[in-house]
């Protein structure tokens, strides 16, 4: 009974301790980390000068507390990742080369995260471009960063939210040269003229999302993860603007969307079996177009034989 | 044979808006034809350059029509258009008739032209369909593709683009066909490449 209720206690008191945490996430005043990384500034005693002194945070050490608070790791406190010793400030030298742990650590083999399939994203991502040319640096938070990733895709029941947060996945370094070029080496290729062959392309860029076209479409994952290499990325524009559109074994391939193209919002883009280029994209009026023309030449070739014929 | 007279048919600025039109036209059917199937079937020109190709072709089809519009409003040309409700389908189907049947049965021509009469009704009937109907689509719906922003975004259940796409490319395969069928009966005369030098000296043999 005695024990029992040291447990109780304890779990009440841990519920209360978690949820403490979420509250200081409301409050970044009130947080311990937050306090000082969501702001622009920080202070601390220089014991060599013997004086209180103010520096610029480090912008990439700035947090959108906004978007943590939404971020799919929110229940989690900062030095659930980071190293407990963070709590002493100022802080050590020497904790910034402490290995974090990765994705993998902790939801690799997790059965309330299989569908996610982190195993197969793994594999896949090895055989990507990123893996070949930047091995283990390039890592999952390139793109998808712990502290404010949101599952959009699987939750946006909007699309034009769902390829614009997508594809600031990409930008946040293809679009920004300091990024980009950490990790490659070189400078990023513009990616305005890189894709100057495209028709419209501020529209594509609006509807669609860049792995789209830039990574390999498999029917077991959501996205493949196997981004490819630039020679490799698709520019036939009959593989999305036909009947059998490869956005549908992509970009509208998420429950969610095909719930609301059942209630007609989505129609509008596949009801029609396909939204572009032009007529021959309806069976029907190819065929009609074809049997006309046919139909056309056979007159003539009659009329012009009876011409030849009757010398006229 | 000596009763053949010359009618100066086709004066200058018609001879031009007829020439940048046919070269226009021509453009557009051919590049039009390659976009329809898309990047890959673009072997001779890149698609981006089918592409451009397509719209300045298209530009200058446009100005050429507000040529052949204004040209037919304050010249007399434009009254070779006006029809009659006197015989509105019997006089077509008669020249009809004399295409399919007579000519080859010694039949004259119902409807000789003349200074008055520059188009037989089954000609005027098709120039007025194609040049106050197809090509004004075409040319809207052209703009619209040019600008899709300015394309309302749903017609019922169809994206807007789509509908206008299907309406251009439709309209753009009638203006083919006619295209066609103008070629061949332009080569219907005393001899085949007559009236193919009058649209370019301007002067028709009336016999």
């Amino acid at each position: 009974m005695n024990n029992r209720f040291i447990r109780l206690i304890s779990i009440l008191v841990l519920g209360a301790f978690l949820h403490t945490n979420a509250q200081s996430y409301q409050n970044a005043q009130h947080h311990q980390c937050l306090k000082c990384h969501s702001n622009q500034t920080y202070s601390f005693f220089n014991s060599v000068k013997g004086k209180e002194e103010k520096r610029l945070m480090n912008p990439y050490f700035i947090l959108d507390t906004v978007a943590i608070r939404a971020g799919v790791h929110k229940q989690f406190d900062c030095t659930d990742c980071h190293s407990s010793e963070y709590g002493t400030y100022p802080h050590q030298s020497n904790l910034k080369l402490e290995p974090l742990s990765t994705c993998l650590d902790c939801h690799g083999g997790d059965v309330s995260f299989a569908s996610y399939h982190f195993e197969r994203i793994d594999e896949e991502f090895r055989k990507s471009i990123h893996y070949q040319k930047s091995g283990e640096n390039f890592n999952c938070s390139k793109c998808h960063s712990q502290h404010t990733y949101v599952a959009t895709a699987r939750t946006s029941n909007n699309v034009l939210e769902i390829v614009d947060y997508s594809n600031k996945m990409c930008l946040s370094c293809h679009n920004d040269m300091k990024r980009y070029k950490m990790v490659s080496g070189h400078e990023n290729p513009k990616l305005v003229q890189v894709h100057d062959w495209l028709p419209n392309q501020e529209l594509h860029f609006k509807n669609v999302r860049c792995i789209e076209c830039h990574t390999e479409v498999l029917d077991s994952l959501k996205v493949s993860h196997n981004i490819l290499p630039k020679t490799a990325a698709l520019r036939k524009c009959v593989e999305c603007h036909s009947a059998n559109s490869r956005l549908k074994a992509s970009l509208y391939k998420y429950q969610n969307l095909q719930k609301r193209s059942e209630d007609g919002s989505i129609k509008m883009v596949l009801a029609n079996e396909s939204y572009v280029i032009g007529s021959h994209q309806i069976p029907h009026l190819k065929v009609a177009s074809i049997l006309i023309f046919i139909l056309t030449m056979v007159g003539i070739i009659i009329h012009s034989s009876f011409r030849i014929f009757k010398k006229k | 044979m000596s009763t053949t007279q010359k009618i100066y048919f086709y004066p200058v600025w018609l001879r031009i808006w007829h020439g940048l039109n046919a070269i226009g036209i021509l453009t557009l059917i051919f590049t039009g034809l390659s976009m329809q199937s898309s990047v890959e079937s673009s072997h001779v020109l890149g698609f981006k350059t089918i592409v451009n190709l397509h719209n300045i072709a298209g530009i200058l089809v446009t100005l050429s029509y507000f040529v052949y519009f204004v040209g037919n409003l304050v010249t007399p040309n434009g009254k070779f258009y006006i029809v009659k409700p006197k015989g509105f389908l019997k006089r077509p189907i008669l020249q009809a008739t004399y295409y399919a049947w007579g000519m080859f049965h010694g039949m004259k021509a119902p409807y000789p032209i003349s200074e008055k009469r520059k188009f037989n009704p089954l000609q005027k009937y098709a120039y007025i369909l194609v040049m106050y109907l197809a090509v004004p689509i075409v040319i809207i719906s052209g703009i619209g593709l040019l600008f899709p922003e300015i394309i309302i975004d749903q017609v019922y259940t169809f994206s807007g683009v789509f509908v206008t796409a299907v309406f251009h490319s439709t309209m753009g395969f009638f203006i083919s066909i006619f295209l066609v069928v103008h070629l061949y009966i332009a080569s219907i005369g005393k001899s085949p490449i007559e009236n193919f030098k009058s649209i370019i000296t301007g002067w028709h043999e009336v016999h």
